[in-house]
Formats: C-alpha cells, structure tokens, sequence
C-alpha cells in the first residue's frame, strides 16, 4: 500500500498531505521535514527513487512541485511514477493546465480529486474518464442541493 | 493576480477561503503571517460558536488551510463531527475532509462520527455513500471497523460499481484493522472476479489479496481462482484498444500489475498455480510494450512474478533477459530496479546474472548516487575465483573516485572478495596496499592485524612487501591503517629492506638513516595518531637489532620519548630504554623476528558473517608463545611488561627463528579463510590420540591426551568429566614438571563440571623438554562436590603418544 502523499514547492512549503495510515502530528511533522530535505536536495538527472526506513520513496518534480509517494517494500516503483503521473493528469483536466497556485487556492477540491481516485492506500478507479465524471457529478450535487437547501421549508 | 478558466460547470470557489488565503500569502513576514493566521482562527471560533448560518462550511476549509500550514486546529473537531451529521452535502463534503485531515483514530473525537458514518453509508445518495465509505477507509478505528463490517459487506455484495469499488477498498482497510474480518469478506470477494467494471475488478484483486497474504486458508481457497485471474489478464493483454483504461498502449496497467501481483503470491511454492500461468506470463513477458515507462512498470512486475513463483527455467532466462534488457535503458529509474531485481537473484540465479556482469559493471560509472549504491552491491555479489582479476580491476578504478558514502562499503567488499578469491599471495597484497592507499581511512579497524597477519605468512614477499610499504610511506603518511602496516613492516623486515635487492620492484638504494629518517616523520606528524606513532616507535626500536651502524641514534630517539606527553609512547619508550640498558643481553630475543601469527578469529573475514558456529579457542589470541613479544597492535606494552616482570616464567633462550614451541600453520592458506587453526589437532594427519585417564573419583574423572608437536615440545590436553549426578563446581587444575621440563598452562575453558556429564573442562598445557629427561607431571586436582572441597594429586609418568 501506499504510505503517504506529499506535495511541496521548492521552497519546501506544503501544498497537500495525505496519509494513509494513522499517525501522531509530531511524527507527520518530522516526516515533512525529511521528505523536503531528502528531496529538494536530489540533484537534478538522477532518478526518482530512493530508499528510506523501510519505504521506498517515489518523487516527480512537475514544474514548481514536488509529489513525493511513499509505498512499501513490495510495491511497483514504476507504477507509483504512474500513479503520480495520473493524479497530476486529474488535476490538470479539472482546473485546466493546473498550476501550483490553483492547488493553493482550491486545495479542498485537491483532496476531493485524490479521494475519489485513491484510498485507503490502494487505487480506487483506474480509469480518467469516470473519476472526472464523479468529481462533477459531486460539484453539482453540492450546488443543487445548496439552492434547493436554501429555499425555505414551508 | 490569479486566473481560473474552467472549461467545464465546475463549482465556484469559495470567495471567503481564497480571500483568507490571499490575506496570507500576503504577508511579508513570519511574524506577519502569525499575526493574520491568528486573526482568523478566531474569526473562525466565533463563527463556530454562532448558529448555523449557512458560511459553515467556508469556516471549516479555512481552518483546514491553516491546519496545513502547521497551526494548530484542533479546535475545530467538533465543527467537523457537527458538519458531518449536517444534512447539507457541501457541509458533509468539507465535514468529512476535515475528519480525514484533523482527526485519526487515536482522537477520542473520531469516535463520534461513527454514527453519522453509519447513517450514511445507507444514505440514498451514493455521493453521500461515497464520503463515508472514503472516511472510513482512511481513519477507521478497530471498534469503527467491527461495528460497521456487516454493513461493508453487504454494500460489496448489492450496490452500483461505484459503492462497490469503494466498498472493497473499506474491506481492505477493515481487514487490516481487524484481521479475523477476512472471512467475513471472503466470499464476496470471490464473487466480485465475476464483475466487469475495472474498478471493482481491481478493488476485489486488492482485497483478495490480502486476505491471501493474511491467512493460509485464504491462500489455499483463493488459489482455485488463478485460472479466472488468467482469463482476465489474457482479456487485457490481447484486447484492443479501450478509451476508457488505455495508458500509451497498455489497456489498464494499474490492474494489470495488481493480477500479476496476486498470480504471483498465489503460484509461490506452488507447482500447479505456477504451472496455470506459465503461459499467460510468457505471452505478457514478450508481448508489452517496453518503450514507455507504463510498460515497463507491467514487464517489471511480470518478472518479479516468473522469479518469484515455480516457473519452468526458460520463463526465468526469459525475465532474467529483460533485467538485462532494462540495465541498458536509458532511463536511469529502469536502470536502478533492473539491478534491485537483479540483487534478489543474484543468490539463485547466479549464473544468469552473471551474463550481465559486463553492464552491471559498467553501472558503476553511473551520475546518479543510487545506481552507483546498486551497482556495487551488485558486483561484489558478481566477484567469482574466475573473473576475480578483471572485477578487481573495476573495483579499485570504483574506488578511486567513489562517493565517500559508499567507500566504507566498496573498500570492505574488497577486502572480503580479495580474502576469498585471491589467485595468488602477491596479488593480494597489492590489492590490499591498493586499497590502503586510496581509502585507507574507510576500512575497518581489523584490517591492520589482518594484513600483518597476512604479509608475516608470506614469508616469500617479505622484502617485496616492505619495499612497496616503503615507498608508499614516503609518499604519503595520512593514512593511518597504511602507515600502521608500513612501520611494522619496516620494523620487522628492515634489514631485507636495506639489503636493497629485490626482484619485483626496482632497485632502491636505501640507507639506514632514510628508513629512521621515514620513521621520525611518522613520529613527529601530527597526522599521526597515537596508535600509529606507537607502530612507529617499535618499529624504530626493532630496527636496534637490524641495523649495524645508527643504534645509537634509535637509542636516542627512545630516550626522547621516554618523557612524551602521551601515555603510551612514554611507557613504551621507558622499556625500550629499559631494553638498551639493563635488559641488553635479551635485546636481540625480544626483538626477534615475528613467527606466522595464527589465525584467532574463526573463519570470520573483516567481520563477514559465515553463520559458522565460532569453534572455541583457548583463549590463547595471539599470546600463544610465551617467550616472545606480541605483535598486537596496543598490546606490546603489557607484554613487554609480561616479559620483563614475570616470575613464573623461566628465562628462556631464544628458539631459533621460524620455529618455536608451537608447530606453525603449515602454510596454511589463512586467505581461504578456512578451519580455524586450532591449536590442537588439526595440524597433522595423525591418528586420533587416545586418552588415558588419570583420575577417577566418585564419577568425576580427568583423562589426558599428549600429543607430540616437535623434537622437543608437546601438548598435554586435559579434560575434567562429571558422570555423576551432582554438580561440581570450581574445578581447578594445576600441574608440577621437572625442573629442566618447561612448563605453560593456559587458560582452563571453564571450571563448572554439571551432572551427567553435560559439559567438560579442558585445559592445554605446553611442555617443552629440551634436555629430554624423564617426563613426568604431577597433577593436582581440586573442586567442590555437594559442599565439601575435594583435592587430590596424582602423578603421570607415562605420557602415551610421546
């Protein structure tokens, strides 16, 4: 399974956390600060592996980002390269040629992405097309239902 | 400032949060920000305590935007469990999120959702569903997971694929919280392979495997289910194109790597599995797409499946083929698994991964850090009696121009492929100065005794080891390990060193004031640390007996750190003087040239683990004569000390070089790494002594067993045996010989005799009889036995085997 998923600028502030197993928030803290100085200090054209503890740590630099996914032992690292690669996708057709800054400003709507594509540390929905459709179907749902949560009840 | 263009009906961002974000990002300073964040938290607690008034959820995200910057949030668990049983669904949404984000199982809070969760999960709206069945897989609790198990399992059985999909991975999450869940879900589970929708389809491989990797039974029911798992990887391989799943050409490859995982824990130790989708795995071996990363990812997961499982052996060349295939890619990420793959193998599948040695070999050259750390790892599991010299080569190249964090590791892998591979003594040496030179400072500390143990049992390179020590020195005396070697070395072989001819190195004029000269040097530096300026100092002293003409100048260096500061210099140069002055007459003894040191530690090479039991030795070290300093490295002041100060011992005269009271290992290959050199037995082909007892008492009995070591010398074994059935305790031995007849008792292995014989005593005596008189020994015997001290005294005149 998946251990966690970070994402981080180059200036090492954080944009998006999720982790799959519970955690104390001083462990989760240090484990930021780690994944940022092992990653940020990668020289460049070397390759997006590396070993940590007893997890393999997968990171991809996507314009200023940094995705860093942690998998077990027994994981795919290619697939992982993949995973990332797809979330990056879903972003992107969301918000249109996504930026970090539409990540900063819609950050809930980041998760809601993420939610529907992954859980619980496993793949939930392997193909693009439906985890589109479901995020707008829920977008939706939240705007009929506020309007119609809105009118009185009598 | 910012932009949004949606090209779809997306929903309007919230105004209030991305004002409160941009008040932040506008802050200058630190202190700035601190200042703004704590603004609006309080706004935020405000707002929580108000009635609801429908900005709810904009509170909520704007505290989980802080709580993301590292503030502080708790305060806001209990707006998320209210939120979450809001019947708003953007309330649910962000409720929810918060959850996940704010609090874990260990929050007494989390407890309370539990219901709301619940409630949900039967929720006409399969979006609300969706929330709740997401939390619970995120941050379930073991009590969550119980209660609300029946309920999973019924939505994985009755529901639309989407609930479905999702339901599967709330079982996987149950599962691993409660383990004896897994059977609850079996059956479901089974049934979901049946499905077409690739979300479920991968839900239900990811649930089943792991009810497979927690529970035998699981395993064993699940493995009928390979030939349907074959049909579906079949159906993804040789379809065509489909939209919806397709990845640069390879339909599903998240799934399709999920199957083969399964197929593999399934067909591990098992003949028949593995025989079900030799088949399907040569086809997905030989048919994907290899260009694209994704395809890869599918081709690596097949050959971590066919090496893992019970393939036929040309499947297995097969994948071993396309590691080999992957160490050329020029993607450095196919490089780096290629060779973690291949370290997996390289213990069972020797041979293959050998073919590739040539790229693996090459891979040391790599910029990246990682596949460096690979490669290594790699070649030295590669190095074999057959290809030692030209890995050899490639190694010490590695060396020279390695990352620091990996010299350590290449300079001691070296090291353990030398000892073990060596084609001939020379070589080894030189592979070892080689290393010395370049990396000395990285290796481990047993590497100097280990070397002088070497260089002294090669007594043919002798004089063509000290020359290049020698010269080695003069060029360089930061490397401790090196200089250490070099100035024992010179002390001990100084005089072949100035005789100056020696065939394999070209010839060096050397006079005795440059050897001291070279000494000085490493005396004086203070590059030098304390051990090594210890070397040098003995060295200089034994050099007193090799030279002819500059004694008096050692003498004088001695006398000048008889009052060094340090410690250990000081006492060594008040013996060494001591030995100029009133010991002179045994100078020339203490200073003799080194017998070949045994072998102490047992088999064990730079402390590479043979998982050989260590036979015991007595704990002789290298202590074994008695009448000649030690060459260990700190140890040379006690026992200098032990020589000057003993009482026990009798003056001796020296053996003659080469020969001592001890037989040497003959020759014994000690690069092998082989039979510890016992001291006892083992060193020649004799017949089994026979043991003669000598005592015998209420079942405690003392047999010995003499053997012969030369002309003059011999070994007494001593073994004490209880076959009584009382304990017998402090059981000590102590032996009497003619006066002519010397006599050195070493160290009993214990003095605890317990009942029935459960463990022995031994001890080994040495006895040289260099007049050949009558040999006899008087022998006493004391212990405790049910406590009453027992001591006895017999005399042995007959010694069988002399």
């Amino acid at each position: 399974m998946m251990r966690f998923l970070l994402l981080f600028s180059r200036q090492g502030r954080l944009r998006l956390q999720k982790w799959f197993t519970p955690m104390m928030d001083r462990e989760k803290k240090k484990i930021i600060r780690d994944m940022t100085t092992m990653v940020l200090s990668r020289q460049p054209r070397t390759c997006n592996f590396m070993q940590w503890k007893d997890l393999k740590i997968i990171y991809k630099r996507y314009a200023s980002l940094y995705f860093c996914l942690a998998i077990e032992s027994q994981e795919n690292e290619l697939l992982a390269l993949e995973v990332i690669h797809r979330y990056v996708e879903l972003l992107d057709k969301y918000f249109g040629n996504v930026c970090e800054l539409d990540i900063i400003f819609n950050f809930e709507k980041a998760y809601f992405i993420l939610d529907e594509f992954l859980m619980g540390g496993e793949i939930q929905e392997t193909s693009k097309q439906i985890v589109n459709r479901s995020i707008d179907a829920s977008d939706m749902l939240q705007e009929t239902l506020e309007e119609y949560m809105s009118k009185p009840a009598f | 400032m910012l932009q949004h263009s949606y090209t779809h009906t997306a929903m309007s961002p919230s105004v209030p949060l991305q004002e409160m974000i941009r008040a932040i990002r506008s802050a200058r300073t630190q202190c700035e920000e601190r200042g703004v964040i704590q603004r609006e938290c309080a706004a935020i607690r405000a707002q929580f305590r108000q009635a609801d008034n429908g900005g709810r959820s904009h509170n909520l995200a704007k505290l989980l935007y802080v709580h993301m910057l590292g503030y502080p949030a708790h305060f806001g668990q209990m707006e998320c469990v209210r939120m979450i049983a809001s019947s708003r669904y953007s309330e649910k949404r962000v409720g929810y999120l918060g959850a996940m984000m704010l609090l874990d199982e260990k929050q007494d809070a989390s407890l309370l959702i539990t219901n709301s969760i619940k409630n949900d999960l039967s929720h006409s709206n399969q979006y609300v569903q969706s929330l709740a069945l997401c939390t619970l897989a995120c941050m379930g609790s073991a009590e969550m997971c119980r209660d609300l198990a029946p309920e999973i399992d019924r939505l994985l059985r009755a529901s639309n694929s989407y609930i479905k999909k999702k339901a599967a991975l709330c079982a996987v999450h149950i599962v691993r919280k409660v383990h004896e869940l897994g059977e609850l879900f079996a059956p479901a589970a089974r049934s979901l392979l049946s499905e077409k929708n690739h979300g479920v389809l991968h839900g239900a491989v990811v649930l089943i495997t792991e009810l497979c990797e927690r529970s035998s039974e699981s395993l064993e029911r699940f493995r009928k289910t390979v030939p349907d798992l074959v049909q579906i990887m079949k159906g993804l391989v040789i379809s065509g194109y489909s939209p919806e799943h397709d990845v640069a050409g390879i339909s599903d490859p998240f799934l399709q790597v999920r199957l083969l995982r399964l197929l593999r824990i399934l067909g591990r130790n098992n003949e028949t599995a593995s025989d079900a989708m030799n088949d399907l795995l040569a086809q997905v071996a030989t048919n994907t797409d290899s260009t694209k990363t994704v395809g890869n990812a599918v081709l690596y997961e097949t050959v971590l499946t066919v090496l893992d499982i019970k393939s036929e052996s040309g499947l297995r060349v097969l994948a071993v083929n396309i590691l080999g295939r992957f160490l050329l890619n020029n993607d450095r990420n196919i490089r780096y698994i290629a060779m973690t793959s291949l370290q997996k193998i390289v213990g069972t599948d020797h041979n293959a991964v050998q073919r590739h040695r040539g790229t693996i070999v090459d891979c040391l050259k790599d910029q990246d850090a990682s596949v460096k750390r690979r490669a290594l790892d790699l070649s030295l599991a590669l190095v074999s009696a057959s290809n030692i010299r030209s890995m050899m080569k490639e190694l010490l190249l590695f060396l020279s121009s390695c990352p620091p964090e990996l010299r350590s590791q290449a300079a001691n892998g070296i090291f353990t492929a030398a000892e073990r591979y060596a084609p001939s003594k020379r070589w080894h040496i030189d592979t070892i100065l080689h290393v010395l030179i370049t990396a000395g400072g990285d290796v481990r500390d047993e590497t100097v005794p280990n070397l002088i143990q070497l260089i002294t049992n090669t007594s043919e390179l002798h004089c063509y080891t000290v020359h290049k020590l020698y010269r080695a020195l003069l060029s360089d005396i930061s490397q401790q390990s090196l200089v250490q070697v070099a100035c024992w070395c010179i002390g001990e072989y100084g005089d072949l060193l100035l005789r100056g001819d020696c065939q394999e190195v070209e010839p060096m004029q050397v006079c005795e004031d440059d050897v001291l000269d070279a000494l000085e040097t490493v005396l004086q530096s203070h590059m030098s640390s304390t051990a090594t300026r210890g070397f040098a100092l003995t060295a200089t002293m034994k050099l007193s007996t090799r030279i002819t003409d500059n004694v008096d100048r050692i003498r004088s260096i001695v006398s000048i750190y008889g009052s060094c500061i340090d410690l250990e210099l000081q006492q060594r140069a008040v013996e060494y003087n001591a030995l100029f002055k009133k010991y002179d007459h045994m100078r020339a003894a203490v200073l003799e040239r080194m017998p070949v040191i045994e072998r102490n530690s047992s088999g064990l090479i730079n402390g590479d683990p043979t998982g050989e039991p260590v036979k015991e030795v007595q704990p002789s070290k290298v202590k074994t004569e008695v009448s000649l300093p030690l060459p260990q490295a700190a140890d040379q002041t006690c026992d200098l000390l032990d020589l000057l100060s003993s009482s026990e011992q009798q003056p001796q005269s020296p053996p003659a070089a080469g020969s001592s009271i001890l037989t040497q290992p003959l020759g014994t290959d000690c690069s092998a790494g082989r039979d510890l050199l016992d001291l006892l037995g083992g060193l020649e082909p004799t017949p089994p002594p026979t043991a003669v007892t000598v005592y015998e008492k209420d079942g405690v009995t003392l047999t010995i067993v003499c053997e012969k070591q030369s002309d003059s010398a011999m070994t007494v074994t001593l073994t004490g045996f209880n076959s009584s059935d009382c304990d017998v305790s402090s059981f000590t031995l102590q032996a009497a010989v003619p006066k002519s007849v010397q006599l050195h008792m070493k160290a009993p292995s214990g003095d605890s005799l317990p009942a029935g014989g459960a463990a022995k005593v031994t001890q080994v005596v040495l006895l040289n009889n260099p007049n050949k008189v009558n040999l006899k020994m008087r022998i006493r015997v004391s212990y405790s036995c049910r406590g009453s001290t027992v001591q006895e005294t017999v005399q042995v005149d007959s010694f069988p085997g002399l």
